[in-house]
């Protein structure tokens, strides 16, 4: 379902992604670990259009998206790693307003939103703003939306990011019986190691722009001989901390590039 | 066209919404109107021009919709800010269609305010020359609207900050409306105020509008029409060439 190769991307003389290849398939939950400033992110950003290649390949369901940009864009929902609902609407506007941007068919959309919120237990809170919503309410939203057109393939930027573990189970749970019952290929980023083992099929470690490992949860950590997907993480990354300047220069420099343009 | 109309008709909700900001936005036009209009008013009088309401109304009524345009433009900040603007550019439609939808809004509401005022300036006592100009009237206002909401798309995908946005303010659209002759008469100036009145899009805006309410014109109608017509093509364009460049 999606298939990279040699995926580079530059911001002047900094590599933040060199060289990665990797392939996930249709249906399965793939997930993508590494420090602050790995380059996920970015990564993320260039599958999703939002971002163009220095070089390399990026296939999402045999089409390349910087060629087939709508195509690919109606293919896959996204949640980013920060909140990008409407405050001022209402959960179903929100909604709504989705559909129409992915052309959803006006019948279906009706009974496609219906069937979202309540999964994600948002239904009676349909008509309440969303600023007034709490953050695991904002992200099930979030999610919701991202699945209203039936994507093919749903990237998850750090979703749980602040959320309390209550929230974050709920949210797995929730993707999780979606993936199962709609194929959803699942592509996700997170921080916290337990999540990845608990629902992804297979795992990639980033660090310092490269793809250092992937395999199972259990090929991770019999190839660092360690019995935790955790310590594998950090005998692969190393235990030295990346602070978030790492993350600052990165967005610095993405500005320097933008106005020299 | 559901893109165009859906992102339009989400301005417009947000407008109905924020019923505070409706207050606030209409309180200085009529602060202008009344400290202005009877401020002046016996000065203008002495001068042989007839009374200053009647001259300034079409000024405060232009004022209501530049600034009600631009500042929906750049509303644009708080959705980059939380995120919003994300989700559209992301979605399977041209950035253009998003632009167009946004600008539209932004102009609907500014055509909205500039009604409310207009409608507060006859409360005030200002009398259009026939209630038939009327829709000649609303033609300019129109005009005036889409001007510089397109002005302020163009302005929102460019400036990513709050200081930029004061910047904006201060040095861009003050002066476009201290310049335009909304607050006096453009004739009989020097040859750098002259100038300045011919370079501003919003003098043509005050012009047209005023022209049709009060018959006083200082351009012609056809000049003002040409003028703001072209004026809101470039925008536009510009404001669709900076809005495609947008890098989330």
């Amino acid at each position: 379902m999606i298939s990279v190769r040699n995926l580079v991307r530059r911001f002047g003389d900094f590599t933040a992604v060199k060289e990665i290849s990797f392939d996930v398939a249709q249906g399965e939950i793939f997930a993508f670990l590494g420090p602050n400033g790995a380059g996920k992110s970015t990564t993320i950003k260039m599958l999703t259009t939002l971002l163009r290649p220095t070089s390399g390949s990026i296939q999402l369901d045999g089409m390349d998206p910087n060629v087939h940009q709508k195509e690919a864009r109606q293919r896959f929902g996204i949640v980013f790693q920060d909140p990008s609902l409407d405050q001022e609407q209402t959960a179903w506007e929100n909604m709504e307003l989705h559909g129409i941007l992915y052309h959803v068919p006006r019948k279906v959309r009706a009974t496609r939103i219906e069937f979202l919120l309540k999964t994600f237990e948002l239904w009676e809170r349909k008509d309440s703003l969303v600023k007034t919503f709490s953050g695991g309410m904002k992200r099930r939203l979030e999610i919701a939306r991202g699945l209203l057109h039936t994507p093919k393939i749903l990237f998850l930027d750090e979703p749980t990011l602040g959320l309390d573990p209550q929230s974050r189970n709920q949210l797995w749970t929730h993707v999780k019986a979606l993936n199962e019952t709609e194929k959803t290929t699942v592509f996700l980023t997170t921080h916290y190691m337990d999540e990845a083992e608990k629902i992804a099929h297979r795992i990639a470690i980033m660090d310092h722009g490269a793809i250092i490992a992937q395999g199972t949860s259990a090929e991770l950590k019999q190839q660092t001989s360690t019995d935790s997907l955790e310590a594998a993480f950090l005998a692969l990354t190393g235990s030295s901390l990346r602070d978030e300047s790492a993350d600052a220069k990165a967005g610095l420099r993405q500005m320097a590039q933008m106005w020299r343009r | 066209m559901g893109a165009i109309y859906i992102l339009w008709l989400r301005e417009l909700k947000r407008y109905v919404r924020s019923r505070v900001q409706v207050a606030a936005s209409l309180a200085q036009p009529c602060l202008y109107l009344f400290a202005f209009g009877f401020g002046f008013g016996a000065v203008f009088r002495q001068a042989g021009r007839g009374s200053y309401l009647q001259f300034m109304a079409p000024g405060v009524v232009a004022m209501t919709v530049l600034f009600s345009a631009v500042f929906s433009g750049i509303a644009m900040l708080w959705d980059r800010q939380f995120g919003f603007l994300k989700e559209t550019l992301v979605a399977p439609v041209s950035r253009l269609q998003i632009m167009i939808g946004r600008t539209l809004g932004g102009a609907t509401v500014a055509i909205i305010q500039g009604t409310i005022v207009l409608g507060v300036c006859l409360l005030a006592g200002f009398r259009p020359q026939s209630w038939l100009a009327l829709p000649g009237a609303f033609l300019f206002l129109f005009l005036i609207a889409l001007v510089f909401a397109a002005l302020g798309t163009a302005l929102g995908s460019a400036i990513k900050d709050m200081q930029g946005f004061q910047i904006v303010m201060n040095f861009l659209v003050m002066p476009i409306y201290f310049l335009s002759g909304a607050l006096f008469p453009l004739d009989n100036q020097k040859m750098g105020m002259r100038i300045a009145n011919q370079i501003d899009p919003l003098s043509y805006g005050v012009d047209g509008l005023r022209g049709m309410l009060t018959n006083v014109w200082h351009f012609t109608p056809s000049t003002n029409l040409t003028v703001l017509t072209v004026v809101a093509g470039a925008f536009l364009l510009l404001g669709a060439y900076l809005f495609s460049k947008i890098e989330v």
